[in-house]
């Protein structure tokens, strides 16, 4: 049922289309994570990482889900290369689309650069984030997650807290989650989590001690020092004090809250250690389906490729 | 001595409440007379079936030119002024060095004598450099030939510095014309702030943005007599804030964009560059009452806004792209086929806000078809059915949100000073 070429965002796929990669990955993930199973799908397929903005994690979660597959993989150094010399990204990317590239697995500070780089080149365009956009591999990972450890999505009330405003995964989450049938409650500061969220069916809350027991998940997100110079919050102190999510906290939570981070975690801000490494945590269970789902998007988006 | 006569039109000058089947004879470069010319006359152009009206005036347009000659020059943007039926154009002095003194305006002065199409007036600078901290010679410029004051593209943003520029400019007797932006509220902003900006994770430029710069500069207004133009108005609550002002009798005029008045921020999503602009476009209910206020005279005039940019400028990341949208060659037809053939404006609303009302709102003594007058005037073939093709343009750029539109309403001969432009 999947004939995309391209995997832009989560806010255009179907239930059925998310429920499809998921499937996918529930099935890779055995594998996923074991160099000697190994498969061969994608063999003869190449694939380019072009992260214009710098990433760990993603990137070489994406490698090693593209070799697990058989394909043949460059990663290129963006900073490195034209982009300092003054290029602009169409004739970047027209430029490596034109030396024949299957996949172009792409990362970039700009809202809506995925989707453009799609309508200038002829590989598959998978977008590994975009700015405050989307960034639809993590939403599917979380969802790959919360489905996994409370069996279904359906019916979940997800509470997801802090830069709402500013989080790629905020809006994958909620674009995802909204489609499977969860509720989604948006948790922070007003100046992070805006009224705007509720037009696209999220609640809106800003009182984390009130709200906290009526999530079955919460997924916490990074607060990124940077945001206090334009004044968003007064000091991380105060921040702590309204929305880090430790034991006190876990308290006032469901027993079986499951307790999610995309990462990378700023412990003792936003989550605290003990939390992080307790029983409610899913937190490296995300990163190890993060392989299994893109080793699924990947294979998905080759077959709708092939079928063309 | 050079005559003309446009025999059996539909003329409409609403600077006399005229719309009638008439002729228009033209002696010498001006109007000599409305009616039923008998007299043999050596040219003779037949409008029946067609609107004969003032020429039309855009008064915000954007030439780049002294800078951006890639991108648009006062030849270029004259003929292009003329294929859309504008006979006179006011630059904004937003150029690369900017019109904030008199030798630079008589630079855009001359170029457009040179090209010898339409009236180019440049506006001039209200502070120096546009940077807000000091005045330009306002008499000086008014003397070289500037018809409003305007640090387009930014807003004066002390308050001191613009209450000083509408007492100072009331020497002239010419507005200041305010691109009202509170530069913190839209600080980094590059569509309207609201839902669909949130699902794009596209940083919004809020309404009040506009508003609060609106409430201020009709407040200083107010207080120092001063003459304010308020351009390119995107808000509903900036039509009310100008609406109050007016019934208090403020001096102050306001225009709106053939594209506010049209698109919503809908055209933005798949990241179309082209829906790019400041203001930014915004919601179905700001379009309607945009559009009421036009129909009340709330909103006196309507401009383009037309601004010229390099293809590199908008194939590109959308918040890296640069913001703005040609008109000239679209507005009149766009227009005709929303606003007019839809029953929201008549024809007669519809020109007066295209030629006496901007006039009126600069005091330049244009878009009148009263005798005496110069004799700026255009025929529009009212069923012309075209479609809009951005690659034919006169303009040196393309960047249109309205390509490929089926329209209807065209201009057909143009003519400035009595005589007919070819381009």
């Amino acid at each position: 049922m999947w004939d995309r070429k391209h995997l832009l965002g989560l806010a255009e796929l179907s239930a059925g289309e998310i429920n499809e990669i998921l499937d996918r990955a529930a099935a890779y993930r055995a594998t996923a994570l074991d160099e000697g199973k190994a498969s061969d799908k994608l063999r003869g397929a190449r694939v380019v990482l072009m992260f214009f903005e710098n990433s760990t994690r993603t990137r070489v979660s994406f490698e090693l889900a593209a070799e697990r597959l058989g394909a043949r993989v460059t990663a290129m150094q963006m900073s490195a290369s034209s982009v300092a010399k003054g290029e602009c990204l169409r004739d970047t990317v027209r430029t490596v689309d034109a030396m024949g590239v299957d996949f172009m697995v792409v990362r970039h500070s700009s809202s809506g650069a995925a989707a453009r780089i799609a309508e200038w080149v002829s590989a598959s365009v998978i977008n590994a984030g975009d700015g405050t956009h989307e960034h639809p591999t993590q939403g599917l990972l979380d969802m790959l997650t919360i489905r996994r450890r409370k069996g279904k999505i359906e019916g979940l009330r997800v509470g997801i807290v802090g830069d709402i405003a500013h989080s790629r995964v905020a809006r994958s989450d909620l674009f995802a989650l909204k489609k499977l049938g969860a509720e989604v409650v948006l948790i922070g500061p007003p100046t992070l989590v805006p009224a705007s969220f509720t037009g696209l069916g999220a609640e809106v809350a800003h009182d984390f001690d009130n709200t906290i027991h009526r999530c079955d998940v919460l997924c916490m997100l990074r607060i990124q020092r940077e945001r206090l110079g334009g004044g968003l919050f007064p000091s991380i102190r105060e921040y702590c004090a309204l929305y880090r999510l430790d034991a006190r906290r876990m308290r006032r939570a469901k027993p079986d809250v499951l307790v999610m981070h995309p990462g990378p975690m700023n412990r003792g801000i936003e989550i605290a250690a003990d939390v992080a490494d307790g029983p409610n945590a899913a937190v490296l269970e995300q990163v190890s389906n993060g392989v299994a789902v893109r080793m699924a998007v990947l294979d998905i988006l080759d077959g709708s490729r092939r079928d063309k | 001595m050079a005559e003309l006569l446009i025999k059996n039109g539909r003329v409409i000058c609403p600077d006399q409440g005229l719309d009638e089947p008439a002729d228009v004879l033209v002696k010498d470069g001006r109007i000599e007379k409305i009616g039923s010319v008998a007299e043999p006359v050596k040219q003779v152009i037949d409008a029946a079936g067609k609107i004969v009206c003032p020429g039309l005036i855009d008064m915000h347009v954007h030439l780049r030119d002294p800078g951006d000659s890639d991108e648009e020059t006062i030849a270029s943007g004259s003929a292009a002024a003329i294929a859309g039926g504008f006979t006179t154009i006011v630059a904004m002095p937003n150029t690369e060095p900017p019109i904030d003194n008199p030798a630079a305006a008589e630079y855009v002065v001359n170029e457009a004598r040179r090209a010898g199409l339409a009236n180019v007036f440049p506006a001039g600078a209200v502070t120096m450099g546009r940077k807000g901290e000091e005045l330009t010679e306002m008499a000086l410029l008014n003397l070289a030939g500037v018809a409003a004051f305007s640090d387009d593209g930014s807003w004066v943003a002390s308050a001191g510095m613009m209450a000083k520029a509408l007492k100072y400019a009331r020497l002239t007797g010419l507005p200041i014309m305010s691109h009202c932006e509170e530069p913190t509220l839209s600080a980094g902003g590059v569509m309207n702030a609201g839902a669909l900006a949130t699902k794009l994770g596209l940083p919004g430029v809020p309404r009040s943005a506009e508003e609060t710069a609106i409430a201020r500069d009709v407040l200083l207004a107010e207080e120092t007599g001063g003459r304010l133009h308020v351009t390119h108005v995107s808000t509903a609550r900036g039509v009310e804030l100008i609406r109050q002002a007016k019934r208090r009798g403020v001096d102050v005029t306001a225009d709106t964009t053939p594209h506010h008045l049209t698109l919503t921020e809908d055209r933005v999503r798949g990241y179309n560059t082209n829906a790019r602009v400041n203001p930014p476009l915004r919601a179905k209910e700001d379009i309607e009452t945009l559009r009421a206020g036009v129909k009340d005279g709330t909103i006196d005039a309507i401009a383009s806004d037309h601004a010229p940019h390099a293809p590199q400028e908008k194939m590109c990341e959308f918040d890296r792209a640069a913001p703005g949208v040609i008109g000239l060659e679209t507005t009149l037809a766009v227009l005709a086929s929303e606003l007019v053939q839809t029953g929201i404006l008549t024809w007669g609303e519809l020109i007066a806000a295209l030629t006496i009302k901007p006039a009126r709102a600069l005091a330049i003594g244009k878009g009148t078809l009263r005798p005496g007058a110069d004799a700026d005037i255009v025929v529009i073939d009212p069923a012309a059915q075209w479609t809009i093709d951005a690659t034919r343009f006169l303009s040196l750029s393309r960047n249109c949100p309205f390509d490929g539109m089926n329209v209807t309403g065209r201009a057909e001969i143009v003519i400035v000073a009595g005589m007919t432009k070819e381009v």
